[in-house]
């Protein structure tokens, strides 16, 4: 069974890379026959969620399709029900899905019958940062100083708030504590909002926060950022801070923490449709992204700004797919 | 005064023409939302977000939050007139508004309604606009005890008093837990109770078994006691209204804690719900006709209304300064905010004067344009009473099948609601009080969530919720409540054995 759908989603994979090399300006004769469901897999107000509704204003304020789009959160099970819904749609070329890393967390976790090869891949539109925040007040001015202070304190001396459970931040959490080599106590909640006002209130040390999630903090003083998780640091040389921008940031791992983290916000469409079809929002999701006010979302929010489509997404989707497995295997993270 | 004067130009930016219209538009839109069960101010606000971000910030937050007011007032109205909960916010609503309404008081009950509201909406409104950056501080200090302190007093302030068995208050209670724990524990990310079926992902979700406990249940016993509303007698009279004002004057000491009790749990965030029960709660604690509160009291109207508004109100506080919603609706608006460009925050008060005090100054004129219109409508909401229940009892079950759906677009919540409904009528019949349940329900997965971090926080250790004085204050209240009862006891009968020595 398992081997057969991976037979399938490569020889999708195939097509997709026999297509990327066809000029786009043929546009895609194929278009939605009624309004296109945008399922999100995770609850209103999230990071997901809000850049769904954003893609909804903007093809409606810029007419890029004729057909609406509607936004329907299914964030049952940690976005499983959503995931489910489309899987089960199989056909439906109205019906898309954003992701983010609960792709890959949910199904490990918690052992719902469902694997990422089971959607069709359309593209990548973003990926979400990872910062690593303490408070303005700790004296940990840089990573170092904070990993020998983790280091030296006693397991689980170290408190690191993130958003639910057994899921991208409590990762990163694991791949923190292996390389210093100490435990820290990760409490969840609901919320990447509140993980950074508990914070500022200093009812944690630190948290991974999204940069969206953080910035008004650190804006007003009373957060401070001290490394990315990305492999370069992020691309925006716009102060936020009268002395600080984006792009001051460090990489984790030039500051001797070899941790790397991204999340995908990515579109999926249910199994079984065509290629024509992927290639209409493929297409759609590439207008969307040439205009101004996706510039200045995606500057907004720090976000790593890379576009992929077939084959490259697909074989990045099964590498994210792996190491999401490993470490979650390490952490004794997956459902029995 | 510095806010003053910002007001004053809010003022100026609000009363603008077309942000009057659209405030107008806003205020409908959400009275319809509140109305129809399940179609929550989140969904509404959600729904139309997308069709904003072509107009100015200040006018789509003006719109937007006119229909979150409109929600709150909306919320009401189905909860006096059928025992249907419009948003979670007016469960408490339906235990002495429904009796008014079926007395042939709908009318009064709505006007209370809808008055306390306005003033606990016009109470937070005026906290934010003098004591913003002051309460924005206060609510960093809670962490998970505070929170946890907070759910607890909440259930204490609650629990012991209902007329029902104790033991069957517990039992409901109990079930409510069961209920809030199926689905994904939050704290482990695993599943729990769901035995495998997919359904059952999602767990029961607050409004679906409202709709279906009160809602149908209601329905299921009207059928049974003769396919008639009791409330019918109730007349159509305009003058409900100012008679039902000379009323309310004298309930100020439970209005005045109301809007605290509102306000508190708004801004820390407990939100709306928690905030209405522990208000009725309280009322009837505090009340001189206490054992009457269920039988149809306008006290307990007043109290859970006024709660739910104010918190409502200042929810949107610690949204604006801090970036956390105080509630699902002000979640969505945070949305709003990101897309609009504009970043919640401690500066946005200093960068973005103009949308900060126009938005400010709509929620004065939102209020009392909200209030204006649904008390003009009172006469014709009660007379909906007066309707043949052969014709409105079909359009009710409709209703309540719609909004189930609507929850999470999905077919099954209405299977379960119907199953509710079922379980809400033997309820009735085998005398199991309903509270506990839904109260249980709504608060025992943010109570166990908020525990279970403070445990982790102090590695199992109890001792953290006596950490500092705030929690620990509030922890030692809920107990106080919780044993009011006995000690009250203890009271009379220390003061009996004063009065009436025993004789030798």
């Amino acid at each position: 069974m398992d081997r057969q759908l991976i037979c399938r989603s490569l020889a999708a994979a195939g097509v997709a890379a026999a297509f990327a090399v066809t000029p786009f300006a043929a546009s895609a004769a194929w278009e939605p026959t009624k309004p296109v469901e945008f399922v999100v897999p995770a609850g209103t107000g999230g990071g997901a969620d809000q850049m769904a509704r954003f893609i909804q204003g903007l093809v409606a304020k810029n007419n890029l399709m004729k057909q609406p789009i509607i936004v329907v959160n299914k964030s049952g099970g940690a976005g499983a029900e959503g995931f489910l819904d489309v899987k089960s749609s199989k056909g439906d070329p109205n019906k898309i899905i954003i992701t983010l890393s609960n792709l890959f967390t949910t199904p490990l976790a918690t052992g719902v019958p469902f694997n990422w090869k089971d959607l069709t891949p359309v593209a990548m539109l973003a990926l979400d940062e990872f910062v690593l925040w303490v408070n303005a007040e700790s004296p940990y001015k840089t990573t170092t100083e904070y990993m020998t202070a983790i280091k030296g304190g006693s397991a689980g001396q170290f408190k690191m708030g993130g958003t639910g459970s057994k899921q991208e931040d409590q990762i990163i959490t694991v791949a923190l504590e292996k390389s210093v080599g100490n435990k820290m106590t990760y409490i969840p909640f609901k919320g990447g909002g509140a993980v950074a006002v508990q914070l500022v209130g200093k009812h944690i040390d630190s948290s991974v926060n999204n940069p969206i999630e953080a910035v008004a903090h650190w804006r007003s003083g009373a957060l401070r950022p001290l490394c990315v998780f990305d492999s370069a640091p992020m691309p925006y040389p716009t102060k936020i801070t009268a002395t600080q921008s984006w792009q001051d940031i460090p990489t984790c791992k030039s500051q001797g923490l070899a941790v790397e983290y991204q999340m995908l916000r990515g579109i999926f469409m249910p199994p079984g449709v065509t290629q024509e079809q992927v290639d209409f929002y493929i297409d759609l999701f590439k207008k969307v992204r040439a205009t101004p006010d996706w510039k200045k979302f995606t500057e907004d929010g720090a976000f790593n700004n890379t576009f992929m489509v077939g084959k490259d997404f697909v074989e990045w989707v099964t590498k994210a797919e792996g190491t999401h497995k490993t470490l979650m295997q390490e952490a004794g993270f997956i459902a029995k | 005064m510095e806010e003053i004067g910002n007001l004053m130009h809010g003022f100026a930016v609000a009363l603008t023409w077309h942000n009057l219209v659209f405030m107008l538009v806003g205020i409908l839109l959400g009275v319809l939302i509140g109305v129809l069960p399940g179609l929550g101010g989140a969904n509404g606000v959600a729904i139309l977000l997308p069709l904003t971000f072509t107009m100015h910030p200040t006018s789509a937050i003006i719109m937007l939050s006119c229909i979150y007011w409109g929600a709150l007032f909306g919320g009401a109205i189905t909860s006096i007139l059928f025992n249907i909960p419009g948003e979670p916010w007016s469960v408490a609503t339906t235990f002495d508004g429904y009796p008014m309404a079926q007395q042939g008081r709908a009318g009064e009950a709505l006007t209370a309604a809808f008055t306390s509201s306005f003033v606990g909406a016009l109470f937070a409104v005026l906290m934010i606009t003098f004591l913003a950056p002051l309460v924005a501080k206060f609510a960093l200090k809670f962490g998970p005890p505070e929170y946890f302190a907070i759910q607890l007093l909440t259930f204490c302030s609650f629990v012991g008093m209902g007329r029902e068995p104790p033991a069957k208050t517990i039992a409901a209670m109990m079930l409510g837990f069961a209920l809030a724990a199926v689905g994904l524990d939050t704290m482990t990310g695993t599943l729990r109770m769901t035995f495998g079926q997919t359904q059952l992902l999602q767990g029961f979700d607050f409004l679906v078994a409202v709709i279906g406990l009160f809602g149908l249940g209601e329905i299921f016993l009207t059928m049974e006691e003769g396919l008639a509303f009791k409330g019918k007698s109730a007349k159509i009279d305009p003058a409900v209204v100012l008679r039902t004002w000379a009323q309310l004057p004298r309930l100020w000491v439970t209005s005045l804690r109301s809007c605290l009790v509102g306000c508190w749990m708004g801004v820390t965030p407990g939100g709306a719900t928690p905030a209405s029960f522990m208000s009725y709660g309280m009322a009837r604690r505090f009340s001189k006709d206490g054992d009457k509160f269920g039988e149809g009291q306008i006290e307990g109207v007043v109290a859970p209304e006024t709660a739910a508004h104010a918190a409502g109100t200042s929810a949107l506080l610690p949204m604006l300064t801090l970036g956390i919603p105080g509630s699902p609706t002000a979640a969505v608006l945070l949305g709003g905010l990101m897309i609009w460009g504009l970043q919640p925050g401690p500066l946005l008060f200093v960068e973005q004067k103009e949308f900060v005090w126009g938005l400010i100054a709509s929620m004065y004129l939102g209020n009392i344009a909200g209030l204006l219109i649904v008390l003009t409508t009172v006469p014709w909401w009660a007379a909906i009473l007066r309707i043949p229940f052969a014709i409105i009892a079909p359009v009710i079950v409709v209703i309540c099948a719609i909004g189930a759906y609507t929850v999470h677009n999905n077919m099954f919540d209405v299977v379960m609601m119907l199953g509710f409904g079922v379980m809400g009528y033997l309820f009735k019949k085998l005398r199991y009080p309903l509270a506990p349940l839904i109260l249980a329900l709504v608060l025992g997965d943010m109570a166990e969530t908020s525990f279970r971090q403070s445990m982790l926080l102090s590695g199992g250790s109890m001792s953290i919720f006596f950490a500092n004085a705030l929690v620990g204050s509030i922890v030692t209240l809920a107990i106080l409540l919780l044993c009011w009862p006995l000690i009250g006891y203890l009271l009379d009968r220390w003061r009996a054995s004063q009065g009436r020595p025993k004789r030798a």
